[in-house]
């Protein structure tokens, strides 16, 4: 019962999503939209799922001394924290009915003053690796690896005004040799064609996965059977 | 015993797995120096860029615009630069500025982008009648589905709960066929993809976007046919900047975010590049001292 049931709202709704694609006629025509404003009553509900499961998994980790559990008791500050600044709208310039993320709200200066650096940071980091990666990995070992390097060093040094210093002697017939010119080469012709291949085979393989799901060959989504 | 390990190695194997902090120092240094001393590198602009340019530089007055904050405090080094020239340009046009946001992040830096170049530098853009915030709301593509047939059934009111109905700019307002442009700032999901695929096909309106310099790639498959313009990184942001002080002369001589980062970013390649070549010197170093002792070994 407890997979029959989902089987079955999952081949409806799948069926009814291709015809009222192909049939804009009632009662198919805007069941598509209809559906979608579902979908997005749906999500919100996701929100308090989340949130929940967020809060079981660390206090779980926290009553059981889990290695790094202090780290799970500054989760849940910070979600406690946040989550009564925006609900509750407390330190809001508006009150309950203004908007949370106004500038000099206490939501907003959460956001400002600690998220944002600590996302901020965590993204900057890649620098730092991206540039100890290149200088450990980047190998010219075979062929393939030899083209990919002259590529990244093509597009690397294209990206940047050096490129043209370098190359900005090859005029007229030639210059399709500037650097600037390469990189824009690679990135119109190789890498657009190789793009377009890779989103026409994820395409493919969404249709294919799509109909498996919708008929029920595919059932993984439906978790374990504990029936 | 490491020690005496170690001291078997020749230099060369040693300066091929040199410390990583050391080549960490070089890229801080590369990134942190250039942005100390504020310097700015002017960009040419590519044609990818200047048609985007050009598009909202074509928009009559009171043209409404739908930009789209999909982004957060990650990529925000990146694309707020992006933003504030599109707002910029935006407000030079009078075009009348529909603000969203399609992820929970980019809903304060719409505030912000409001508060520090709207307000500050156009003091008669009004809101309510120039421009409005509606804020975040959930559902990702199922959102632009929806907003694609019925813009009110999710924006019944805006970011600080004023009725929609109340608000001037809104009254002519049902889907987003009402719009002259849709400019999607990020490139995850869900983000510029979605819009081209939910709304700017089935909609048959106009999307431009701005992403991270690593999504471009990805995004380029939708130009020019599905959209007209894409703003790829801090470079993208730099060519939009350059295109923005050659239309408007009161921002020669400014030094623009996107600009300033073009030059942390120029010095930092350069810095990777000499590390790419150099780690590949040293690799052929090692690989013909290793021939030469295999041959002689093998005598």
């Amino acid at each position: 019962m407890r997979r029959t049931v989902p089987l079955v709202i999952t081949l409806i709704v799948g069926t009814v999503l291709i015809v009222a694609e192909f049939v804009p006629h009632k009662p198919f025509g805007n069941l598509g939209d209809k559906f979608s404003m579902y979908f997005d009553i749906i999500a919100v509900f996701a929100f308090i799922l989340g949130g929940g499961n967020l809060v079981r998994v660390h206090i779980t980790k926290i009553s059981r001394k889990k290695a790094d559990w202090p780290f799970s008791a500054v989760t849940l500050a910070g979600f406690a924290l946040v989550l009564a600044a925006g609900l509750f709208k407390i330190g809001n310039p508006g009150g309950i009915r203004g908007d949370v993320a106004v500038v000099g709200s206490l939501f907003n200066d959460l956001y400002i003053f600690i998220f944002t650096p600590l996302q901020a940071s965590m993204f900057a980091l890649l620098a730092f690796y991206v540039g100890s990666a290149s200088y450990r990995a980047f190998r010219a070992k075979t062929v393939e690896a030899t083209i990919l390097l002259v590529a990244a060093f093509v597009i690397l040094l294209g990206r940047t005004p050096f490129g043209l210093w370098l190359t900005g002697g090859f005029t007229g017939s030639w210059e399709f040799l500037q650097v600037p010119n390469l990189a824009n080469w690679i990135m119109d012709v190789p890498n657009l064609a190789g793009q377009r291949a890779i989103m026409i085979g994820i395409a493919l393989g969404v249709i294919s996965m799509s109909l498996r799901i919708i008929l029920g060959v595919e059932r993984t989504y439906l978790g374990q059977d504990n029936d | 015993m490491g020690n005496g390990h170690t001291e078997h190695k020749t230099l060369v194997e040693r300066l091929q797995f040199i410390d990583r902090r050391i080549i960490f120092v070089f890229i801080g240094l590369a990134v942190v120096i250039p942005l100390l001393f504020g310097a700015v590198l002017k960009e040419e602009t590519t044609p990818i860029v200047q048609t985007f340019f050009d598009t909202i530089e074509g928009l009559p007055e009171g043209s409404r615009v739908l930009l789209s904050f999909d982004y957060g405090p990650t990529t925000a080094p990146e694309i707020q630069p992006m933003v504030d020239a599109i707002v910029r340009q935006c407000a030079h046009r009078k075009s009348k500025m529909y603000m969203m946001a399609l992820w929970a992040t980019g809903d304060n830096l719409t505030g912000e982008t409001i508060e520090k170049v709207l307000k500050p530098e156009f003091p008669d853009y009004k809101y309510g009648t120039d421009y409005i915030n509606l804020g975040y709301q959930t559902g990702n593509q199922g959102l632009i589905r929806v907003l694609l047939v019925d813009f009110k059934m999710m924006y019944a009111v805006d970011a600080s709960g004023t009725d929609v109905d109340s608000i001037p700019m809104m009254k002519n307002i049902r889907n987003l066929k009402n719009f002259d442009l849709i400019v999607s700032f990020g490139g995850g999901s869900p983000g510029i993809k979605e819009w081209v695929l939910y709304a700017g096909d089935p909609g048959k309106i106009p999307v431009g976007g701005g992403c991270t310099a690593v999504s471009a790639p990805l995004l380029y498959p939708y130009y020019p046919n599905q959209l007209i313009g894409l703003l790829g990184g801090a470079k993208g942001a730099a060519e939009y900047e350059n295109a923005l002080i050659n239309a408007y002369p009161e921002y020669k001589g400014r030094k623009m975010a996107g600009m300033k980062l073009m030059m942390s970013q120029a010095v930092s390649h350069v810095v990777i590049m000499f590390f790419i070549l150099f780690g590949n010197i040293l690799y052929f170093i090692q690989r013909s001292r290793d021939k030469s002792r295999s041959m002689e070994a093998g005598r």
